[in-house]
């Protein structure tokens, strides 16, 4: 129906949106309100000597002035990280502590010291700024490779050379071997930049604290309001999780940074029972990109091996990667099991090796973001097969060709079984919608303007769904990652479906009504979905790791297993028919063969009603369930960027950028789309725009958009999208995740394309106008343009 | 943002008075800069006065081979005004190349030219054209205007009322925007008038904007791009910032001139 | 304080304000007109964006007490009975993901759409992503933006 799984059903959710009537958090306005603004550390790296309050507690409006010492004294707890990561020589790693305001050191600009609660936030705010921080400033140190260096100043006194593990994955001998025996090695320096993650909603919190029944009440922007009660509850220990609501209404993008329990949410906890008073926060830009947990900063040396044929015969990857001042909830996990792990590509490589060293920084936490660990890991693989491609003088798409894997299963030499995929097709078919044949043409005529024309690809595959629980776990993972659902069919037969997904721009109220609606014939107006509530919803892991298709949809399809067996029974012992017969269909539910039928409506009304159910069934038709993958699913994709490059000024047009994407079963065509296009540009914006940049000391230079640069519209293309599907068999429903492919695949691409342009390899992300015209002026005008 | 009083005189008298009782005013002509300073506590002016109500801020007027624009005429205003591109369409396309739509909608040249950021676009263009600042005290020459960064010629308490720009031969503006903030990160004008050829240069120079005498002297003796290829272009007084080093600022000078000697026509 | 008396949304809305208050706050704080969206503080995002006199004009940029008379319509104010084309053209392609960027996406396509038609000029895909650069998106890669205003240009 048109309605169901494939159709490109428009947004349900888009009505209160377009019309203003979302409810972001900062949009909520409690009674009996005061407002937070945090003191934040002006130093990268200092000693914390005193805190004057006196000059702000006098101020006006002001309720309270609060610093990390009495916090820590009422025993709210450190900031973990999630995931624990064993170093090469089996040593758990070592972690500095993160207070969730500072006590004794500040780690990096930005730190939160104390919060003022003021009955406004200009009040609060001004306050901020009267609170006196005697600081004794600390030598810094920013970047990763630095403060590897012997005598780097050091962050914490428990983590030696500030290494928080040098950890590996593969087979170093068989690697070594390998790239000894190539008649062929291809060696990149290659640094993945720094990135902040800006969802265009900055973060915002609301503390509600209710003395009576010593229960909190948290709004918040968040991708998984469980996981934050949780960890809230076990690990910080602001409150019991039956005494903790957390609620994250609508949220203006997440892309993984509103994954994580930040100081701020906390603070604001503890502070409205301190205060006795609701507590809001709502960070600006500036204070977001000094609080919100950034992204990628890898620094690598990969080494590919290929014998005379081109096949690839070893490869060897050495990353250093800045984790910043603290380790955040996926910090450890993003630069290794993300990221070691997909270090075979879309290729079959017998010998595969990858160490990786995390290191503290004086910069904010580096955490998951848009891809996470797998777009670094794409740009190593695909910056290595063209650039080996132009070295051993073939064709990029050949020399991918003659590697691909084409059997499933396969098993990788870096853990992943990878399950399905079509790589073949996939490059077949982005080579046809680019038209791959008649660039040749298109590159001359852009000459005769000047211009110079490039082409450049990228195979990705990627591991997502983040997914069996028993997988994680033995990796270090401290959490499961299933995901649960219940399925409730009301007396009149309309249902709810309450999720641990939670959906902050991708779409869920309308694509999960359409799985339902699918399976039982029922319009998508009698479906509503509920999340992002602990009080509503029951459980959940959420949204994260293009996990709500594959995870979160999967756990409805269970709990409607179980609702369509129920129904079942209940219609063959109405209608005197054998369970086997019952057919659902259109909305009604029928004897096949016969004109029996019921209702959809009558059965939900026999199973409240209860006047005649089978003997000892019970009452009602409400379903849960929570799911479990097997597998992860491997989405996959061939990405192909042409560029014109001005060589007047080094700037860079993307001219057409074609994807063609398996994503397995695809439920909402037209959403899936709208993810591919954000995530392309996301990585656009990697490979062309975005840089977060610190000085030698420490302090944040990219502190607004007036010097971090985010992707407009006028710097992307129209898009062309292609698709080639093999159904992910992990997953009842055959859906691999699409919410972070077009990160993964994209960057490499874009500068693959480039250095065709300029004949000019050696070029690092963001490949800015300054840094492209350097380019070529380091090697001259390619002959086609002079 | 701190407190602030905020005053919306009628008059340039009730201005004055409410500039000369404030702590520390000022002048609000559009605020697209002002604001966002006030925002970031960057400025904290105890008082702002609003010039918007003042009778014919906003007037756009020809006489003769002049145009006199108000103060408080807004960038939109100025690229769609018949007079302006009756007297300089480069001057006209400049002003639709400010900001995005809704800052030309409030952003306005007296206010632009006030603050002389070193990466705004009307000092280019006013310096280039040779422009005449008109305040309520005197009419200040370009040249003697714009002083250095963030600096003017003006005094405290004088407020322009307009800028009147006749009309040259040729004119034409390219810029090269800044990526992140999209400000010019090097800005050329270029102008030929009756009292020669006049290019001013924004975005670039560590003291804001500037004439540069190699590129007028090259193209009053051959006004086309070409001229500007033997120009010899240093990278002293040139900023380096994350954006762009001084010799790729240096370099952009040269390729911007050339583009806006080519639109000039 | 400065007594503001301003039409928003077809209504008389008036308030004292301290000097400082800008559009945004007046709008979001006082009147509780919350779809009008702060998204950075340096004027670039645009999800502030409202009309001002049929003008598009980015709300935290301009102080509520300097537009006194003015009138504003907000995206609130923009279904009159039923939805505005912009609106019904976002839904229909997709425009939108988180919708936060959203209602300063819409104000700035109507804007655009009404300069283009009273100047007789074509909106072409390259014109609305020119237009564009004040407004900042982080979910759709302004794909389905695009194709939303020029959808709705089409039937303003």
């Amino acid at each position: 129906m048109s309605e169901g799984i494939g159709a490109a059903v428009k947004r349900k959710e888009d009505k209160r949106f377009i019309t203003g009537r979302g409810k972001y958090t900062d949009d909520i306005r409690m009674e009996n309100q005061a407002y937070g603004a945090f003191v934040r550390s002006p130093h990268a790296h200092a000693e914390i000597k005193g805190i004057d309050t006196s000059a702000a507690e006098a101020m006006d409006g002001v309720i309270a002035v609060l610093n990390g010492k009495q916090l820590k004294d009422d025993a709210i707890g450190d900031i973990i990280t999630g995931w624990a990561i064993h170093s090469k020589d089996g040593n758990p790693m070592n972690v500095g502590a993160w207070n969730p305001m500072a006590t004794a050191r500040v780690r990096h600009v930005g730190e939160p010291v104390a919060i003022v609660i003021a009955e406004s936030q200009a009040q609060a705010r001004l306050a901020a700024e009267a609170v006196e921080v005697d600081y004794e400033e600390l030598p810094a140190v920013a970047a990763a490779t630095t403060a590897l260096e012997d005598g780097a100043p050091l962050l914490h006194d428990n983590v030696p050379g500030n290494l928080i593990f040098d950890w590996e994955i593969g087979d170093e001998a068989a690697a070594d071997a390998g790239l000894a025996g190539a008649s062929h090695v291809t060696e990149l320096d290659i640094v993945n930049n720094r990135l902040a993650p800006n969802a265009i909603e900055p973060r915002s919190a609301i503390a509600v604290y209710n003395d009576i029944d010593d229960h909190y009440t948290l709004y918040t922007t968040s991708q998984n309001p469980h996981v934050a009660r949780l960890v809230l509850s076990a690990f910080y220990n602001v409150a019991p999780e039956h005494k903790l609501r957390v609620i994250a209404p609508d949220v203006g993008g997440g892309f993984g940074s509103k994954i994580y329990i930040y100081p701020e949410e906390i603070t604001c906890l503890w502070a409205s029972m301190k205060t006795g008073r609701s507590v809001k926060w709502t960070s600006d830009r500036s204070e977001a990109f000094m609080t919100d947990a950034h992204a990628r900063d890898h620094v690598t040396k990969a080494r590919m091996g290929f014998d005379a044929d081109g096949k690839i015969v070893g490869l060897k990857v050495n990353t250093v990667a800045n984790i910043g001042a603290y380790a955040s909830l996926f910090a450890t996990a993003t630069p290794t099991y993300l990221y070691g792990t997909l270090l075979s590509g879309q290729y079959n490589i017998a010998n595969v090796y990858c160490d990786v060293k995390a290191v503290h920084t004086n910069t904010v936490p580096v955490d998951a973001y848009r891809g996470a660990g797998r777009p670094e890991a794409t740009y190593v693989m695909e910056r290595l097969m063209e650039t080996a491609a132009r070295e051993m003088g073939m064709d990029p798409a050949e020399l991918r060709r003659r590697n691909f894997i084409t059997e499933f299963p396969h098993q990788t030499p870096v853990i992943m079984t990878y399950d399905a995929g079509d790589f073949h097709a996939l490059l077949e078919k982005g080579q046809a919608a680019a038209d791959v044949a008649g660039f040749a043409a298109r590159k001359s005529e852009a000459a005769s303007r000047g211009k110079l024309r490039g082409i450049g690809y990228s195979c990705y595959i990627e591991a997502c769904g983040i997914a069996p629980s028993k997988a994680v776990g033995s990796l270090g993972a401290g959490v499961g990652l299933w995901e649960s659902a219940e399925v409730r069919v009301n007396p009149v037969g309309t249902i709810e479906i309450l999720t641990g997904s939670h959906a902050h721009g991708q779409g869920h109220e309308t694509t999960f009504a359409q799985v339902v609606s699918d399976r039982f014939g029922l319009p998508m107006d009698n479906i509503t979905i509920v999340h992002g509530d602990t009080d509503k919803v029951q459980m959940g892991m959420g949204t994260y790791g293009s996990r709500s298709g594959a995870v979160g949809m999967n756990a409805i399809v269970k709990a409607m297993d179980k609702v369509e067996a129920k129904v079942k029974k209940i219609a063959a012992h109405t209608l005197e028919a054998s369970e086997d017969d019952i057919v659902i269909e259109d909305g009604e539910v029928k004897v096949a063969g016969t004109d029996k039928k019921m209702a959809w409506h009558e059965v939900g009304l026999a199973a409240y009603t209860a006047h005649n159910l089978p003997d000892g069934m019970e009452p009602g038709l409400k379903e849960g369930a929570f799911y479990d993958p097997t597998n992860f699913t491997f989405p996959s994709g061939t990405y192909i960027c042409e560029v014109e490059v001005d060589p007047e000024t080094g700037v860079v047009e993307i001219v057409q950028f074609t994807a063609a994407d398996d994503f397995g079963t695809v439920i909402n065509p037209m959403i899936v789309e709208g993810q591919v296009h954000g995530g392309v540009t996301q990585g656009i914006g990697q490979a062309l725009l975005e840089n977060v940049v610190y000085d030698e000391d420490g302090q944040l230079i990219t502190g607004s958009y007036m010097d971090y640069c985010m992707p407009r519209a006028d710097d992307v293309p129209s898009y062309v999208l292609e698709h080639s599907t093999t159904v992910a068999p992990s997953n009842p429903l055959g859906v691999k995740g699409c919410g972070e492919a077009g990160a993964i695949g994209s960057p490499p691409a874009v500068i693959n394309a480039i250095t065709d342009a300029i004949g000019n390899n050696n070029l690092t992300m963001p490949a800015t106008p300054q840094k492209v015209w350097a380019a070529i002026q380091e090697v001259g005008l390619p002959q086609a343009a002079e | 943002m701190y407190a602030v009083n905020y005053h919306k005189p009628a008059s340039i008298e009730d201005a004055v008075a409410a500039i000369g009782g404030a702590d520390e005013a000022k002048i609000l002509a559009g605020g697209q800069t002002l604001l966002p300073t006030m925002k970031q506590h960057l400025a904290a002016p105890s008082d702002v006065v609003d010039i918007r109500g003042i009778g014919g801020m906003t007037d756009i007027a020809v006489r003769g081979d002049t145009v006199t624009i108000g103060a408080a005429a807004t960038h939109a205003a100025v690229a769609g005004s018949n007079e302006v591109g009756s007297i300089c369409p480069a001057l006209a396309a400049l002003a639709a190349g400010i900001g995005d739509p809704a800052v030309r909608h409030m952003g306005t040249i007296g206010g632009s030219i006030a603050n002389n950021d070193p990466a705004a676009d009307y000092p280019a263009g006013l310096l280039g054209l040779g422009a005449t600042i008109v305040t309520n005290q005197r009419e200040i020459a370009a040249d003697d205007f714009f002083t250095g960064m963030f600096s003017t010629a003006l005094e405290d308490g004088e407020i322009i009322t307009a800028v009147s720009v006749s009309k040259p031969d040729r004119a034409g503006y390219a810029k090269f925007r800044n990526p992140a903030s999209r400000y010019a990160m090097v800005g050329v004008f270029v102008a030929k008038t009756g009292n020669g050829v006049r290019v001013a240069v924004t975005g670039a120079g560590e003291d804001g904007v500037f004439r540069h005498a190699g590129l007028e002297a090259a193209l009053a003796g051959n006004w086309s791009p070409d001229a500007v290829d033997a120009v010899e272009m240093s990278a002293d007084g040139l900023m380096s910032d994350i954006h762009a080093s001084a010799d790729y600022r240096a370099h952009l000078i040269k390729v911007m001139a050339k583009r806006a000697v080519a639109a000039a026509g | 304080m400065t007594q503001v008396t301003m039409t928003v949304n077809g209504k008389a809305a008036s308030g004292d304000v301290p000097g400082e208050t800008l559009l945004s706050d007046f709008l979001r704080e006082h009147l509780r007109l919350t779809g009008t969206h702060v998204g950075c503080d340096t004027s670039q995002c645009g999800a502030c964006v409202v009309l001002v006199d049929g003008k598009a004009v980015k709300s935290c940029t301009a102080l509520a007490a300097s537009l006194d008379g003015a009138e504003v319509t907000t995206v609130e104010g923009l279904a009159n009975g039923e939805l505005h084309p912009m609106q019904v053209a976002f839904n229909d392609n997709h425009g939108l993901q988180c919708g936060f960027c959203t209602p300063g996406m819409i104000i700035s396509g109507i804007d655009m759409v009404n300069r283009y038609k009273a100047e007789g000029r074509e909106l072409t895909e390259e014109a609305i992503r020119h237009e564009l650069e004040g407004n900042i998106c982080r979910c759709t890669g302004y794909h389905n933006i695009v194709r939303s205003i020029k959808d709705a240009a089409a039937s303003m």
